[in-house]
């Protein structure tokens, strides 16, 4: 299953690194990734694989929530599915 | 020698489409993008029994076994998609049905052990306290009658529904007259909630068989055992797109809506399949509607004026719904397999923060929104009135609504709140979904001698058709 996480916050040195390091212990694939700067924000975008990850969705999502909480981030994990219904005929 | 570079096509797979990844989110995030309800509707055929008790039993028994996962599944889809799912409901085969094989001429017991099942495995609203009386009633009918008013005061979950009309049989005017007082009387029973058991008392002429929505919702006779039917949501999505249309012809304007329409009904779409297949339950419909919410920007009236009216219920009205209803139904028709329900732009007054605001402008009354519901989904709907409005007039009133149904071969419904104790000018206040909204000035001659005339409008004629 693949997700779309999409990290939002004030820029600051190594969001990138610590998104990737969290996503590397859970076993999750970055697949793609987009980031950019709006009016210093951070905002990345990362297309991730799921399908080693050992953990339930539900799970995951609350223990990423809480990493970004750590460092004042805003972590959103949906599936890739709802980005494809909606935008792909 | 050249380098080795990808084709475009070997990013297929992986390439983020930012824009629409963004897209999506905003229309979650700040366009009130939702998906309204995920309803199951469940078949009580086979809970008819002669002893009322055995049945409530039975109707308990069946509704919290089918229904057991549907609050976790929703909630485990509204995480893993990032999609709120407001509702979960759950409609019935039409309560007169099943109880009347019962040696009883009081059907509140039902009606409690809809609400007991319904709180028991967490759903929002279970509809189907219904009865279609179209063209006459049986003992059963009358039997519902009579205990609507004491079963929508004593329930909380509980909604309920009556078929009036349809354009094959006409408007059953007894049924008509009858519905005046019932609605008088739950006021009555209601009135320390602001006669909020009214809200949960809908009138049909054309009523459909699979509405997600309430308070209409019912689990009718063709329908399978068990199944899930989708209501989605997104006035906001789609005032927000016509935002950027400013000056912009009408064909534009449609176009928009179209795009906009597909896309929020596709995630209808997408949580219907979810839903029935981790429910292991067949998907019904996606109703195509576009159902506003009391937030601020979720507003069908704010689409109407964003597309160049002063205020909702202006001149020009009636033609700007009409666009909206045909455009949302096209964008929606393609994006799901099953489409049903009532389908189309409904036009609540106290789920409408932007109707509320007409009413209160004077620009927004009963009879202009009369003329809306020609053209749109589905009738007057949550409208308050003066508490002290006759029987009679609010029989009328429902005469009114039906015949446009019955004549122009569509679904309409009345769901209206005689407030009682207050006049033009005051509120009633019935939290949540549900909303508020300021009472509205009715017509005060009497349609007295017209409602007591009883019997039947006869069926219209289907040809010549002016």
């Amino acid at each position: 299953m693949n997700a779309i996480i999409t990290v939002v916050a004030k820029d600051a040195v190594g969001i990138i690194a610590y998104i990737s390091g969290f996503l590397s212990e859970k076993n999750i694939n970055i697949m793609d990734i987009s980031q950019t700067i709006l009016q210093q924000y951070f905002t990345m975008i990362m297309l991730v694989d799921l399908s080693k990850c050992s953990a339930p969705f539900d799970e995951l999502r609350t223990s990423l929530q809480e990493a970004g909480d750590k460092k004042g981030l805003v972590v959103h994990i949906q599936r890739e599915d709802i980005f494809n219904a909606m935008h792909k005929i | 020698m050249g380098r080795m570079l990808p084709r475009p096509a070997d990013f297929g797979v992986a390439m983020i489409n930012t824009e629409d990844i963004i897209q999506t989110i905003q229309m979650i995030d700040e366009q009130h993008l939702d998906v309204r309800t995920v309803t199951m509707g469940i078949s009580l055929r086979d809970c008819a029994d002669p002893s009322m008790e055995r049945c409530c039993e039975k109707v308990y028994e069946k509704i919290t076994r089918y229904a057991k996962d549907l609050v976790p599944v929703c909630e485990a889809i509204e995480q893993e998609f990032g999609i709120p799912i407001v509702n979960r409901r759950i409609s019935v085969t039409p309560a007169a049905d099943v109880a009347a094989s019962c040696d009883s001429d009081d059907y509140v017991p039902f009606a409690k052990a809809m609400d007991r099942a319904a709180e028991t495995v967490g759903a929002d609203f279970i509809g189907g306290f219904s009865s279609l009386v179209h063209k006459g009633f049986s003992r059963c009918d009358s039997t519902l009658f009579r205990s609507i008013p004491e079963a929508l005061a004593e329930t909380g979950r509980v909604c309920s529904s009556v078929n009036i009309a349809t354009t094959r049989a006409g408007i059953n005017m007894d049924a008509v007259a009858r519905m005046g007082e019932i609605i008088k009387e739950t006021a009555f029973l209601t009135k320390e909630k602001d006669c909020l058991g009214c809200a949960k008392l809908v009138v049909f002429s054309n009523a459909v068989e699979d509405n997600p929505f309430m308070a209409g919702a019912f689990h009718g006779e063709g329908e399978p055992e068990c199944c899930i039917n989708v209501g989605v949501s997104g006035p906001g999505v789609v005032a927000h797109a016509l935002k950027e249309c400013g000056g912009m012809p009408f064909d534009t304007v449609a176009e928009t809506i179209k795009r906009t329409a597909f896309k929020i009904t596709r995630v209808g779409q997408l949580v219907a399949q979810e839903a029935s297949s981790r429910l292991g339950v067949p998907f019904g419909v996606v109703d195509l509607s576009l159902a506003p919410t009391s937030a601020v920007g979720d507003s069908v009236a704010e689409i109407l004026e964003l597309m160049g009216l002063e205020s909702c219920g202006a001149p020009g009205t009636t033609a700007a719904l009409a666009l909206l209803n045909d455009a949302v139904k096209k964008g929606g028709i393609m994006a799901s397999s099953h489409v049903g329900g009532l389908s189309g732009a409904f036009i609540p007054v106290s789920e409408d923060s932007g109707m509320v605001a007409a009413v209160e402008r004077g620009s927004l009354s009963i009879e202009k929104l009369e003329a809306m519901t020609c053209v749109c989904s589905v009738g007057l709907d949550m409208i308050a009135i003066p508490g002290s409005t006759s029987a009679a007039t609010i029989s009328a009133i429902i005469a009114d609504e039906a015949a446009i149904g019955m004549i122009n071969n569509k679904t309409t419904a009345v769901r209206i709140i005689p407030a009682l104790g207050k006049e033009p000018g005051d509120h009633v206040d019935f939290g949540g979904l549900l909303g508020s909204a300021p009472v509205m000035k009715v017509s005060s001659f009497s349609p007295e001698k017209f409602i007591a005339r009883g019997g039947r409008i006869p069926a219209p004629i289907h040809s010549l058709r002016n």
